[in-house]
């Protein structure tokens, strides 16, 4: 297919820039509240929020952003997508409005504190669920007259398999951001989760893989037809690749208390990029899957493109705010790097 | 009884966003006065105004972040319950929004995270400035979703193309005719609400013996704000209506329950209940050609009444007529706090005076009520019009099953009263805690906790674990 140069693709860029950020960046936050049930004492569960609290309104904001541009940029696709999936969206909003609050409340309570452990863990978990079950249903495609069936069509094994799939993937996430931040024992466990989940991941991805390859015609034809296969091998490559790796940084991390591995052969922040590059290649795999629709087999992003007067209006916004914004949310973390401290700092 | 979809998702609509306003309203004027303190503080050195901010702040974060949760529901609420709405104004209504994502809600979150966990890891100013900075995003923020909310009530600067708006003119999308009048009454509306959330406060404390330096210094300077913002917002509120008059006359019908196709010498209806079957009001309490006199500045001048338009483009006439009463009336019950408070400031009695502070500590939720009905006016008033005088807010619905909305609706309610309650429980808690003493923020000052101390403290581990030493800092 014509790849045209025009203002819808580079929307449909910019969307997946939007979407990508807020996977790597609110998948590590929601993580941390899936791997919360894991551990069990108050001290863990003080420093896990603490590491996340300064940012997680951010992170949030991209998916806001992701949501905007979608509107602003391809308002059919808006609509469809997401009165089409009005319980998982409902549902997935519910879960972050209850971990969201529970930043604020938790470090505030006494008697409630469990409470607040439980709506902080389970309503990560279910946003990162409803995350993966939509993202599985538009691999699937959905039938034309989706909306007025009362019926449950997102609701099917491979959607399900993809809900828990992104809630392992976020968990993975968030265990290489728990090397990357914190020290000790915490560190060390996260590290041997982070080597579990981490194949869980590897294995997920690769039955979706196949299990999009088989089910979808299509989808077969964009990976396997003409030359594809060869200007595509280097994704799976580069997965397994990044996942090698990452197995082993892990594995370092993980054994240095006891083997006395040498600090510089430790690597600490070198799993988080690694992870997000596993995640990127992944993303990547997607979009060669699926382009150019945005509700698949139904809606391309060019039919669902706004006026040219909307598109332009926007890029001023976009070329200006974009690069501010990185850079702003790039000296945030700063400010807040290197580990998470213990003691009660803030307001 | 048969479930109307289209009755339901309005519904929701109109919890969901009812919710959010609330604590957007709050925490609008609310990071205005931190920063107001903040800077107060670094200017005088007055520790005074660091209690100030320093108390707040705790305040401000749990209402900020009430409003963060509940405010990313509506952004995916035009889309799953209103569809066609968005495919049809997606092209007009989605820039605006996203500019506000890009100028204002990434503003707010990128330097928020440094406003209340930052105090020990950036200088004093810095501090103040991503304070400053969260301020301002809240209203470029309200600019924005004003903009698009004042060009659903008076839209121009379009055209439609194939049944979609297209924008012809983003000027005048923006800029439309209520839009400047729109932003000013809404954002005094939120510096007011965050004025007497304070005041009550402090009057509480003063009422209660409890901090009283404390309660002095916040109660004083509300009272200070109230008297310059509260006339001028009633000033800012007469054009306000004005312009409805001008724009939106059906809805201003419904506001002063004018029936007659045109009338005048219209009285000005202190109390009335409009009857919508029969086309009139009942037991009328009113001030003969005040209306006209406030209106068109002429006691004989001349209104447009309800029955100009056939039945079923009116608005529902009970509603928008009593939300706009109890607006006036809790706005000149503020104007009457802001007065008083004055004449015993002069008198000298303002803190010993507790029939005065007693009434002012029950006027927390006064602004939030106020802003409520206010927005009743103005959205009950734009009925049956989702985009004034061209989409009908029936047609635009999506074509969900209706259990599937009645679904979300309960679940909705069920987690907000919840969180409603845990919100007020919180507030009751940090305000019943008080301030922290103005020895220990003098104390935070300096060793261990000094701006800084973390980053340094940090960095020079950083060092230790340097890949040229050999031990690491575990």
């Amino acid at each position: 297919m014509e790849l045209e140069l025009s203002l819808g693709l580079f929307y449909l860029l910019l969307l997946g820039f939007a979407i990508l950020m807020y996977v790597l960046l609110d998948g590590f936050d929601l993580g941390i509240g899936i791997l919360y049930p894991w551990f069990n004492t108050d001290a863990e569960h003080d420093h896990l929020m603490r590491s996340i609290a300064h940012v997680w309104d951010g992170n949030e904001t991209w998916l806001v952003f992701g949501g905007v541009i979608l509107f602003g940029a391809f308002p059919a696709a808006y609509a469809a997508i997401t009165s089409t999936f009005y319980l998982p969206i409902i549902l997935m909003l519910i879960g972050l409005i209850f971990r969201g609050v529970a930043f604020e409340y938790r470090f505030k309570s006494d008697t409630s504190k469990r409470y607040w452990n439980m709506a902080f863990a389970a309503g990560s978990s279910l946003a990162a669920f409803c995350q993966g079950l939509m993202l599985g249903t538009l691999v699937q495609g959905v039938p034309a007259d989706f909306i007025n069936q009362s019926s449950f069509n997102w609701l099917s094994p491979f959607s399900l398999f993809c809900g828990l799939a992104v809630m392992a993937g976020y968990a993975l996430l968030a265990c290489c951001y728990l090397v990357m931040k914190s020290r000790g024992e915490l560190q060390q466990k996260a590290a041997r989760y982070g080597q579990r989940l981490l194949l869980m991941v590897m294995l997920s991805m690769l039955l979706v893989s196949l299990w999009t390859v088989w089910i979808e015609p299509e989808i077969r034809a964009r990976w396997f037809g003409g030359w594809h296969a060869l200007w595509l091998i280097p994704l799976p490559l580069l997965s397994v690749l990044a996942a090698r790796l990452l197995f082993r940084d892990l594995g370092r991390v993980h054994r240095s208390l006891q083997a006395e591995t040498a600090v510089h052969e430790r690597h600490e922040e070198r799993p988080f990029w690694l992870a997000s590059g596993l995640f990127l290649l992944a993303f990547v795999g997607l979009l060669v899957s699926v382009f150019p629709y945005l509700l698949p087999r139904q809606l391309t992003y060019m039919q669902a493109a706004a006026p040219d007067s909307s598109l332009i209006f926007m890029l001023p916004g976009i070329f200006i705010f974009v690069p501010l914004i990185c850079a702003y949310t790039l000296w945030g973390y700063k400010i807040f790097a290197g580990k998470v401290e213990d003691y009660q700092e803030g307001y | 009884m048969e479930l109307d979809v289209s009755i339901l998702s309005r519904i929701q609509f109109a919890f969901t966003v009812s919710f959010h306003i609330i604590f957007p309203s709050i925490t609008i004027g609310l990071a205005t006065l931190i920063a107001i303190w903040e800077g107060l503080w670094l200017k005088t050195g007055n520790p005074q105004y660091l209690q100030l901010a320093k108390f707040w702040i705790k305040p401000f974060a749990i209402t900020f972040g009430m409003g963060v949760v509940s405010g990313i529901v509506l952004s995916y609420e035009f889309g799953t319950n209103f569809s066609k709405f968005s495919e049809i104004a997606g092209a007009v209504l989605g820039p605006l929004m996203a500019y506000e994502v890009l100028t204002a809600f990434f503003l707010e979150a990128g330097f928020l995270g440094v406003m209340l966990f930052g105090w020990q890891r950036v200088s004093a100013k810095m501090h103040f400035f991503a304070t400053v900075t969260v301020a301002v995003g809240t209203w470029i923020s309200a600019f924005w979703i004003i903009a698009a909310n004042s060009w659903m009530q008076t839209p121009q600067g379009h055209q439609i193309v194939d049944g979609k708006f297209e924008v012809v003119s983003w000027f005048d999308v923006i800029f439309n005719p209520s839009m400047p009048y729109r932003f000013t009454h809404m954002l005094l509306a939120a510096f007011i609400t965050a004025t007497f959330v304070v005041m009550a406060t402090h009057a509480w404390y003063l009422r209660k013996g409890q901090h009283q330096e404390f309660g002095r210094k916040g109660l004083s300077m509300m009272l200070w704000f109230a008297l310059v913002l509260t006339p001028l917002q009633a000033w800012v509120g007469d054009l306000h209506g004005l312009n409805v008059k001008e724009h939106q006359p059906v809805k201003l019908a419904a506001m002063e329950g004018i029936w007659a196709e045109k009338e005048s010498n219209v009285p000005l209806l202190l109390f009335a209940v409009p009857d919508m079957k029969a086309e009139g009001n009942h037991y009328e309490v009113a001030i003969p050609g005040l209306a006209s006199l406030i209106l068109t500045h002429d006691w004989q001048g001349e209104l447009q009444g309800l029955k100009s338009v056939p039945p079923e483009d009116r608005p529902h006439v009970p509603m928008v007529f009593f939300s706009f009463r109890i607006m006036v009336g809790i706005g000149v019950l503020m104007i009457g706090v802001a007065l008083i408070g004055a004449y015993l400031r002069w008198r000298g009695t303002l803190y010993q005076s507790h029939w005065f502070l007693l009434p002012v500590s029950f006027m927390a939720p006064t602004g939030v009520i106020a802003v409520l009905a206010g927005w009743y006016v103005v959205e009950i008033g734009r009925q049956p019009w989702i985009i004034y005088g061209l989409v009908r807010t029936s047609e635009i619905v999506s074509p969900l099953p209706a259990e599937r909305v009645l679904f979300s609706l309960t679940l909705f309610v069920l987690t907000y009263s919840l969180l409603f309650g845990v919100y007020l429980y919180f507030m009751r808690k940090l305000i019943k805690k008080g301030p922290a003493p103005i020895e220990q923020l003098e104390q935070q000052r300096i060793g261990v906790k000094a701006s800084g101390y973390a980053l340094s403290f940090t960095k020079a581990l950083a060092t230790d674990t340097d890949p040229s030493s050999t031990k690491g800092a575990n």
